[in-house]
């Protein structure tokens, strides 16, 4: 069931911005507070209030939980491979600092940063970022419509 | 019998919980060794600015290996509980 015109309007110019928020989020994890975690929990709420706005029968027509957990495994995947990628050394180990993919070491001290930087700490950021975005919208989602079948049955 | 029992337990509990308390190390009077390390050497070895993003994922990947896991068999176990049966 649709909530009122009001309520979609707002959806519709709140749910964008809320989108690029959690990929600022999740891309410059290693440069400002949030990371992984944090900007999938932001986009896990802009799908609520998308289910909320406009019902989750309406979602679930665009939105399927098994392409979800695909994304998430997907994640999980690139996570452990990274982890993985170091075992040369240690598991865990920065393979990627001071090689030519996100390698670039910033100045010691107070500065602005870099992008570039980080080494694998940044694609792990990025696969935690999937890999909860696709974990929390799986559960909303799927609560979201059990609690809707049952106000059809009744 | 029973009740004193959970008294003096609590007691001592709580007795115990003072004493942590008036012995923690003092908030950042003097910083451990290791704060020293991470601080210090963080945007060397890792590259990464943010030292708690790097903690998170490069020091101390296990944990976040842990949390992932928890996550994913949260899903799972969502999920499952609120699959949609077929209906009949």
């Amino acid at each position: 069931m649709m909530m009122s015109k009001i309520v979609r309007t707002m959806t519709h110019l709140l749910v964008p911005l809320t989108f690029i928020y959690s990929v600022y989020l999740i891309m410059h994890g290693h440069l400002t507070p949030g990371g992984g975690f944090q900007g999938g929990g932001v986009f896990a709420s802009a799908v609520a209030l998308l289910i909320i706005a406009f019902g989750s029968q309406n979602i679930h027509k665009s939105l399927k939980e098994h392409h979800l957990s695909i994304l998430e495994s997907s994640g999980a995947l690139i996570f452990i491979g990274l982890a993985f990628g170091g075992i040369a050394t240690i598991f865990f180990y920065n393979f990627l600092t001071g090689s030519s993919i996100f390698g670039r070491i910033p100045p010691t001290g107070s500065n602005p940063g870099d992008i570039w930087t980080g080494g694998v700490i940044p694609l792990m950021n990025f696969a935690v970022g999937l890999k909860v975005i696709a974990g929390l919208s799986a559960i909303l989602l799927t609560m979201a419509l059990a609690t809707s079948l049952k106000e059809v049955e009744e | 019998m029973r009740k004193t029992a959970i008294v003096v337990s609590l007691i001592v509990f709580a007795a115990l919980l003072v004493v942590t308390a008036f012995l923690i190390h003092p908030f950042g009077d003097p910083p451990s060794a290791m704060d020293d390390y991470i601080i210090k050497n963080t945007q060397i070895e890792t590259g990464a600015n943010n030292a708690v993003t790097a903690v998170v994922f490069d020091y101390r990947g296990y944990d976040t290996l842990g949390e992932a896991t928890i996550l994913f068999t949260a899903v799972t176990g969502v999920v499952m509980l609120f699959r949609r049966r077929k209906r009949t």
